[in-house]
Parts: C-alpha cells; structure tokens; sequence
C-alpha cells in the first residue's frame, strides 16, 4: 500500500479568496447536477417558452399597451415581461435546492471541512443565477421567433442581460433563505412559488402599471419586477407604455441595482447566519 | 477497575492524546442525551464507542466533529477546543457518518475532487490523492459513474475515501458497516485495519459487539448518555467473570425452575430473555455436567444449553440488564445492581 501519507497542507489565500473558492466548488457541484438530470433542465426551459406562447397569443391581442399600438408591439411589450418573471422564479429552484440539501447527509460533510460555512449559499445561489444564462438564450431565441427584436443596440442589450443576471442572483438569496426554513423538499416546492406570483403579477411584466387601481400601482411601481423589467424594455428598444409619475420607474435601472443590492445584503445576512444555526436534520 | 481514564488529563494538551472529552454533556430540550462523558483516546489509537440506539454514540461523533455544540464539558480534538477553535479541528479530522455523505449525481472522482476543493488541497494534489484513494477502495472502474449507480457497499467506501482525501489523523467512524451485506463489511474491516497500521486514530461507533472486538483496542461502553464500562475487550469479558452458560427451556413455564436449577452454580446474577436464561459460571470442566443434572434433577425440559466464553453482548447484558443491538426490554430479573 503506497499511500501518500504526509500531511496535506493546504495553500495560504486570504479569507475573502477562499470564501468565493469554496462557493465556485459548491456551485460548480450544483452545475454538474443539473446536466446530469437533463430532464429537470429540460422542463425548466419548457415552462418559460409556455409563457411566452401563451401571452403572445391568447392574452395578447386583449391587453392594449397604450400609446403604441397593436398585438404586434404587446409581443414586444411582453419579452422583458416573461424574462423578468423567469429570473424571478430561478428564487424557487434555490429554495428546493437547498432544503434538498439540507436533508442530506452530505450537509454534515460540508460542515464537518475546514471550508467557508457560506459556501453552500454562494454555491446555490451562483449556480442557480449561472443556470440563468442558458434560459435567457433560450427565451430569447423564442422571443425573435414571435417577433421581438432588439433595436437599442449591443452594448444597452449586454446591459440588459446583466441586470436580468443580477436579478436572478438576487432573488435567488431570498430563495436560499426560504428553502433554509424548510421541513423538506416537498414542502420547499410549494413554499418556494407562493411568494413570486404576486410579486411577478403585481408588476408591469405583462400589463401596464397605468392600467392598475392607483393603490396597487404604487406596490408596483415600488416593485424591483417592474423596474428591471422597464429598464430592460429601454435598455431593448421595446415598447414601454407610458409611466406613472414614481421616481423607481424614472430611474428604473438605478432603482433596480440598488435594491438588489439592499435585498442581497440582508438576506445573504440572514441566510448566513440561518445556516450556521441549523444543525442538519 | 476498567475505568480507565481515571487519572488527571488536564492542561495543555500533548500529542500523547488525539482526543480528550471531559465531562461532555448534551441536551435536547429536556433529554440529557449526553449526562457526563469521559473518553480519551491516545495518538494512533483505536478506540470503539459501543452502546445501543439512542446511547449518545452519534450525539458524541456529532460535537467531536464540529457539527453540534456541547451543552457543558470540554473536548479537545488534536489538541484544539472543538467550541472555541472548530477549524483547526476540522483540518485534522475526516468524518464518515452514518448516512451516506456523497453527492449522488457526481462521480466518484468528482466527490473526491469536490471535498479536495473544500479542504483547500492542491489541484494536482488532490488528482494523485483520488486515484490512490479510488484504486485502494477497488472504485477505479466505477470513478466516473455518478455515486446513485453505486452499490450500498461502493458508496460507503466512497464515503470513506471522500473522509481520506485529505490524509487526516484523526478519523471519526460513526456506524461504519451498518446496512452492509457481510462481504463488505469485511473488506471496510481490512479498510479500516490498514488506515490504522498506517498511524491513523480511529473513533469508531458501533452497535455490533463483533465490530468493536474486531477492531478496537480500547472499548468504551455507554448507555443512555452515560460511559458504563472501558476497557479492553478482555478487560471487559474478564470484568465479568468466567464462561457463560445459556439455556432455553422447552416450555416458557419452566424459566423459573431453569434459574433455580442454575442458581448453585452461579458466580453472578443470571439474566432471563423470554424462554432462555444466561448465567455466568465458574469455571471448571464439571460445571456443565453438573449443570445438565441440576436441570434434570428439577425436571426442567431444555431445548438448547451452551457453554462459552464470554462475549461482548454478556458484557453488555451484564452492565446494562439488556441486549446492545435491540431496544431496551423489561427483563424479569431487572437491572442488575452495577451500574457504575
């Protein structure tokens, strides 16, 4: 038996750099899961394309975008609409994802290694925000086949997809959150999708906030959905409705990264700080 | 006798001892699950932490490992504080839990290189390590299959080589061959031998009495949070007296009359389950005629009747009043008197 027996010595690295390493580890052991359960990946790709079909052609023609005329430019209203609402939904594969993890024995390992007890979270929440990318080509392919184009130019489009990025991310800590308080997967299924609904539909992705009772238009308009779905219609060259007088919606992408800023510090927070609590179950 | 760790172990810590536990206690809400845990276990030693479901076995390797916190005591692991210096302790340590600790969806060689990352090893260090680790664990042609395809005995011999990657000193066992068919159990043995040949401390925890004497020099018993007995496994089997006798009577009306048939005979208190009944006895080479006359004289019918040294499980039933691999039973004769 020609074991190595001498001590394995880890490198020196400071703290921020092994925090990252860890959680580029962790999400790169997510990613791989993904391409082995090709069919997870396949459904989650479907289901955004569904939308699009949907809005494009049932609701569509009965939802008028005032100021800019017919089904045509709903199309193009609606992109950003279902790009923005697919990201928000990367928040509920977070949450299942975690509180798989959670009931594993796996879980123990990791906490029994030398490695940044953030790790779990930041592998979750990279990979899931990373899985992103390949939805957006996806819809974004669908998109063009229905009629939406891009007419503002690369570098405002590069643009676009970056907020959409960091929206993913985002709402992906607010899953991870979720899914750290729950009983089991099953359980994180539901409770991972009760919370995006309203806050996808009380937002401008699919209807104009000018449409709304006055009362729900400041929610929506307050509503980080709205602002990066507006900023991305911009940022586009898509048609965007006309705006109520509310300073998220003049200022939709500094409004957008600005809270998201603010919602990734506190609930990577208390995720954290959730995640050291838990012992595994 | 037995209590082994008895003398002062306090002070800073030499490299004489891999692990000391000092009065540990846990609870859970109101269940004292641990109630006051001594253990030490030497550099390069093997110690086995015996005792049934729901001792505190788990609970121990749990707070040892970083993974729970000590509600009181101190335990030090490679000389570090596992409360106030957890990292340090987790560098030393490798861990192998009792459910399985891979991912499932990666391969082998993925695991290994993922734990790698994590313990913050060298790129190239770790692929030499997982081909050593792979090759040794007889994985090599399962490397690159996802861990869900392997069998009961492949994943629980990767769960031990992802708890190896980084050569530790000290390796925490919790039930390590619960669930495995006998084959496997024999090969993770051998596993488990070599790693110890090879300078390793071991902790290991099992309910299987085989295990421990297979495997430990020391033996540290508890029950119900409590260290009942340690010891050698012939410290313990002599701690309890000379060969055993077991009967099982035909007819379970006869228990009675089996134990006063055996009562003249016996060096300590007989231990009755359902229809059979365990005695030590003294030693001798008449004693098991005499006993077969005893028996018949008090018109007691026997199925079987045994003669033996003593195993692990008398040393268990001695100390505790019941079986190590089954729940706790009433038993007609009650605890016995020797509980500490």
């Amino acid at each position: 038996m020609a074991l190595t027996t001498q001590a394995a010595q880890a490198a020196h690295r400071p703290l921020i750099g092994w925090t990252l390493h860890d959680g580029l580890v962790v999400a790169r052991r997510n990613l791989i899961q993904t391409v082995r359960v090709p069919e997870l990946l396949f459904f989650s790709l479907v289901q955004p394309v569904i939308f699009v079909l949907l809005f494009a052609y049932v609701f569509g023609g009965a939802i008028p975008i005032p100021g800019d005329g017919g089904a045509d430019a709903y199309r193009s209203y609606l992109m950003p609409g279902i790009f923005g609402q697919t990201v928000a939904f990367a928040a509920a594969s977070s949450t299942v994802g975690l509180a798989e993890d959670m009931n594993r024995g796996l879980i123990d390992r990791f906490r029994s290694l030398p490695m940044a007890p953030s790790a779990v979270l930041l592998g979750r929440t990279f990979a899931d925000a990373a899985r992103q990318i390949l939805v957006l080509a996806v819809l974004s392919i669908t998109g063009l086949l229905v009629g939406w184009r891009i007419t503002g130019g690369v570098l405002p489009a590069i643009a676009a997809y970056a907020l959409l990025l960091l929206f993913a991310y985002t709402v992906s800590w607010v899953g991870s959150w979720i899914g750290l308080y729950m009983p089991n997967p099953e359980t994180a299924n539901t409770a991972g999708l009760v919370w995006l609904f309203p806050l996808t539909f009380l937002s401008n992705a699919f209807v104009p906030i000018s449409s709304m009772p006055s009362w729900l238009q400041a929610f929506a308009a307050y509503n980080p959905v709205s602002t990066v779905v507006l900023a991305c219609r911009r940022l586009f060259g898509n048609p965007t409705g006309i705006q109520p007088d509310y300073w998220p919606l003049d200022h939709a992408a500094w409004y957008t990264v600005i809270s998201c800023a603010v919602v990734i510090a506190i609930f990577s927070t208390l995720a954290i700080r959730r995640f050291r609590r838990t012992t595994s179950r | 006798m037995a209590r082994a760790d008895s003398g002062s172990v306090e002070g800073p810590m030499s490299s004489e001892f891999a692990v000391v536990v000092r009065d540990l206690v846990k609870t859970f809400g109101d269940v004292r699950a641990l109630d006051g845990i001594d253990l030490t276990v030497g550099t390069g030693q093997v110690v086995g932490l015996l005792g049934p479901n729901g001792a505190g076995k788990t609970t121990t390797v749990r707070i040892l490992s970083t993974l729970l916190a000590p509600t009181s005591g101190s335990v030090q692991v490679a000389g570090f504080d596992v409360v106030r210096q957890p990292d340090h302790v987790r560098r030393a340590i490798g861990l192998t839990g009792q459910y399985s600790a891979v991912d499932e969806y990666l391969t082998g060689a993925e695991n290994l290189r993922m734990f790698g990352g994590l313990y913050h090893l060298d790129a190239g260090y770790v692929k030499r390590r997982s081909a050593e680790l792979l090759d040794w664990f007889d994985l090599s042609e399962a490397a690159d299959r996802p861990a869900r395809t392997y069998s009961g005995g492949m994943r629980r011999r990767l769960d031990l080589a992802s708890s190896l990657i980084a050569s530790p000193s000290i390796l925490f066992l919790d039930e390590p061959t619960t669930g495995l068919d006998p084959r496997s159990r024999l090969g993770l043995w051998q596993v488990i031998k070599d790693l110890v040949a090879a300078g390793t401390t071991v902790l290991l925890t099992t309910q299987y009495l085989e295990e421990a004497d297979q495997l430990a020099q020391d033996i540290v018993v508890i029950d119900q949070g409590k260290v009942i007995a340690h010891g050698t496994s012939e410290q313990l089997k002599d701690q309890i007296g000379g060969d055993r006798i077991e009967v099982r009577v035909t007819s379970i009306d006869q228990i009675a009359q089996a134990v006063a048939a055996l009562a003249p005979l016996s060096s300590g208190e007989p231990i009755v389950e359902e229809d059979r009944v365990f005695t030590p006895v003294r030693s001798g080479s008449t004693v098991l005629m005499e006993a077969i006359r005893s028996l018949d004289a008090n018109g007691v019918s026997v199925e079987d009747l045994v003669l033996r040294r003593p195993t692990l499980d008398d040393v268990f039933m001695s100390l505790t009043g019941h079986a190590a691999e089954s729940e706790p039973q009433p038993v007609a004769t009650g605890r016995r008197g020797r509980k500490k």
